[in-house]
């Protein structure tokens, strides 16, 4: 890649799934320039980069946009070589993405739902997210990473599970991931979040925790993780 | 070196159906189990549960003892094994990051509009006709004049649709949706589809899966 290469994200810094572009982007050692986006007001560069779901992150590289931050990852593999986050071999790599599917079918919205509602419904939630947990827990075992020794796809796509998670726990006054259920994903936040790669990338955590705060009532009405 | 592929499988499942096409299309060998006998969907082989332990459904493909589960993942595990012949994902990244854009659209919304669309009534179902005619309508745009969704190749976003041309039928008979007649260019996609001999072989007669949604159907005790 000699020419000049410009890459672009169209992003939140609020949002996980913008920070999983990122993160790739950094361990690829790939310089990019981030665009933040108003997200109830969508700069007419991001509904044109995702017609279809008008969502962030996009990735534009060289003008070309990748939405879905799933599928930006396995583009951002495929173009940048070095530093893979998928292993080589195919039964390992249908087993990442098979494990980043389930976080992102299972865990997520399980562990957001039970932030944001009470009583019966908010015991089911729980309940949904400490069984999803409790597998991903067990799959993890006692490896530093997903990934073995250092960052790949899996641990990637579980970081909302890091940062974001645990200062939603802390707004909605639950605590869900705790060292007794759950010692291996405990232990695996605390070496994801001090990773260098990860620590340049996140938000500030006081800074994310002020604005769920403030954002809470408006998140209990809805439930919409567009907030 | 004699290799072992076992597929686990139910036999109307679109889902299966996207496997059985990528392995026909590599001429694959290998063994197809049905699970759930007599319909009853407890009762899960010791093989399957085994298997995808997780989320206890098929379709699982078992390579050398070794499983594979959902769909879409295994038909990127079978382009990544079985790299000889025509490719089912284009070379480029970003051909490929387009197709797999579009196979996760149909993967995410097809199936769980379409089933609501047989499933429920009045206005719930008005609903999903409407939802369902707007996703067949992107889907036939990005189709565009082109012979399949990668152009000229069979490929990845072809098989991830497909299955669901055998429930087009259901979907007019439950649902007063006519594919031909609001998509009619993805209606004419569908029957070049069926003239590959991987897609004709898989795919079951729409009657039959309509006959099987009738069934469910009063099983259910939905009318």
């Amino acid at each position: 890649m000699a020419e000049a290469e410009q890459v672009k994200v169209l992003r939140s810094w609020l949002s996980p799934w913008s920070f999983k572009v990122e993160l790739a982007l950094k361990l690829k050692g790939v310089p990019h320039e981030k665009v933040e986006e108003d997200l109830a007001n969508k700069s007419p560069l991001l509904l044109a980069s995702n017609p279809i779901h008008k969502k962030i992150p996009v990735l534009l590289h060289n003008g070309k946009a990748i939405p879905e931050s799933g599928i930006i990852l396995e583009y951002i593999d495929e173009t940048w070589t070095n530093n893979p986050i998928l292993p080589k071999a195919p039964y390992e790599r249908s087993m990442a993405r098979f494990w980043s599917r389930f976080i992102d079918d299972k865990c997520v919205g399980a562990c957001w739902m039970s932030c944001w509602t009470e009583g019966e419904t908010q015991q089911m939630f729980m309940e949904q997210a400490r069984a999803s947990l409790r597998i991903l827990d067990d799959e993890l075992g006692e490896r530093k990473f997903f990934g073995g020794e250092s960052i790949g796809l899996v641990d990637i796509s579980a970081c909302f599970l890091s940062l974001w998670f645990g200062v939603l726990q802390e707004v909605a006054g639950i605590s869900l991931i705790n060292g007794e259920e759950f010692p291996n994903l405990c232990r695996w936040i605390e070496g994801f979040v001090a990773t260098d790669a990860v620590t340049e990338c996140l938000p500030p955590r006081d800074e994310l925790l002020a604005t769920f705060q403030s954002k809470k009532q408006a998140i209990l009405a809805t439930k919409s993780m567009v907030y | 070196m004699a290799e072992v592929v076992v597929l686990l499988d139910l036999w109307v499942s679109p889902f299966g159906q996207r496997c059985r096409i990528a392995l026909a299309e590599k001429g694959v060998a290998y063994e197809y189990k049905e699970e759930y006998k007599e319909e009853d969907w407890t009762n899960k082989s010791p093989l399957l549960l085994q298997s995808n332990p997780v989320h206890k459904k098929v379709p699982v493909l078992i390579h050398d003892g070794k499983p594979v589960c959902e769909s879409l993942i295994i038909v990127q595990y079978i382009y990544e094994v079985w790299s000889d012949g025509a490719p089912l994902l284009p070379a480029d990244p970003y051909a490929r990051a387009q197709a797999r854009f579009w196979g996760d659209f149909v993967d995410k919304k097809i199936y769980e509009c379409g089933t609501r669309l047989w499933k429920l009534k009045g206005e719930a179902q008005q609903e999903a006709k409407k939802e369902l005619i707007e996703i067949l309508k992107l889907l036939q745009a990005e189709l565009g004049d082109k012979k399949y969704f990668g152009g000229d190749a069979f490929g990845y976003v072809d098989i991830a649709l497909v299955p669901f041309c055998a429930w087009f039928y259901t979907y007019k008979a439950c649902g007063g949706l006519s594919v031909e007649a609001e998509v009619p260019k993805l209606a004419a996609w569908g029957r070049r589809c069926m003239e590959r001999e991987s897609v004709a072989k898989t795919l079951y007669d729409p009657l039959k899966v309509y006959e099987f949604v009738c069934h469910l159907k009063k099983k259910y005790g939905i009318e």
